[in-house]
């Protein structure tokens, strides 16, 4: 039987593929972009209240709203998929499993950030509100 | 994984005398998977609410507004604070720095009164603009 298995199948899941480190300095600068948006987006929601939809709308139609908001969202799905990532590979140990649950893991990140920069910029370069 | 299980793994959890160290590092992990699930499915509805019908905006602003929704609300917040001020201390920790022993005790408390405390400050921000 062993020699129907690949090479790759013998090193799989032993030990670094060099990824490591590239994987860590994209969860640390996320989280700094992470931190200043947000604090970004604490500001603007303070004075938008109380959230009339069209108040809400018009200030997303505006560029220095729409394009912090969308690099807000690609930064947050970045850095919840790799710091999930960390936390899978931390209790999965079944290489199965952990396959799988790290499958759902990135359908959830892209389908949900996809669905919320298709949001923002439906908003952004649609026509203004009547 | 091919871990031999006749190997005895090292105690690490159940020998350490339990710290504010200890606490934040779970909180970290915990908060940031609360953010990660809970905050990013509101963060996903709300924005597809302000760009659907106005129903939809309503739908999303009575649920927020809810009782569940202020409970909600506030754990996420506190999570959010909690998350951004542990994440900071983490930043200062992988440049090697913050580890002397008080040191350490000393930010990891800061963490989890510093979170409470904005907490705090920006509900009474957003219940003076509710009223
Ligand atoms: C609000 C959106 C955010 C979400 C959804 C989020 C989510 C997460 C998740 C799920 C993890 C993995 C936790 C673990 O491995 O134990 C993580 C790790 C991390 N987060 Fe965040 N986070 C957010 C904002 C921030 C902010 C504002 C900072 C501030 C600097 C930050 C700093 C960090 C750091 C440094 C790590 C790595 C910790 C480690 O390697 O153990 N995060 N985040």
């Amino acid at each position: 039987m062993s020699e129907m298995e690949t090479p790759i199948a013998r090193v799989r899941g032993l030990g670094s593929a060099r990824e490591g480190a590239g994987h860590w300095w994209q969860e640390r600068q996320t989280s700094l972009g992470a931190f200043l948006l947000y604090l970004w987006l604490l500001v603007s929601l303070v004075r938008l209240a109380p959230f009339d939809q069209r108040v809400v709308a018009d200030w997303l139609r505006d560029p220095f709203a729409a394009v912090p908001m969308l690099l807000l969202v690609w930064v947050t799905f970045r850095h919840l998929r790799d710091g999930l990532q960390v936390a899978v590979e931390d209790y999965v140990h079944d290489e199965g499993n952990k396959f799988f649950v790290l499958l759902l893991l990135n359908l959830f990140a892209v389908a949900a950030g996809a669905l919320a920069a298709f949001a923002v910029l439906k908003i952004a370069l649609g026509p203004p509100a009547a | 994984m091919h871990r031999n299980p006749d190997r005895p793994l090292s105690p690490h959890l159940t020998v350490w005398k339990w710290g504010p160290h200890m606490a934040v590092s779970i909180l970290h992990r915990i908060t940031g998977g609360a953010l990660a699930t809970v905050g990013a499915l509101v963060l996903v509805w709300g924005l597809l609410a302000a760009a659907g019908p106005p129903d939809a905006w309503a739908t999303f602003t009575k649920w927020a507004t809810s009782w569940l929704g202020i409970l909600v609300g506030i754990g996420l917040s506190w999570a959010f604070f909690q998350h951004s001020l542990s994440g900071l201390r983490h930043l200062v920790l992988d440049i090697g720095a913050g580890f002397e022993l008080r040191t350490n005790k000393l930010w990891a408390n800061a963490t989890l009164a510093g979170a409470v405390l904005l907490t705090a400050a920006f509900w009474a921000l957003v219940w003076g603009l509710a009223k």
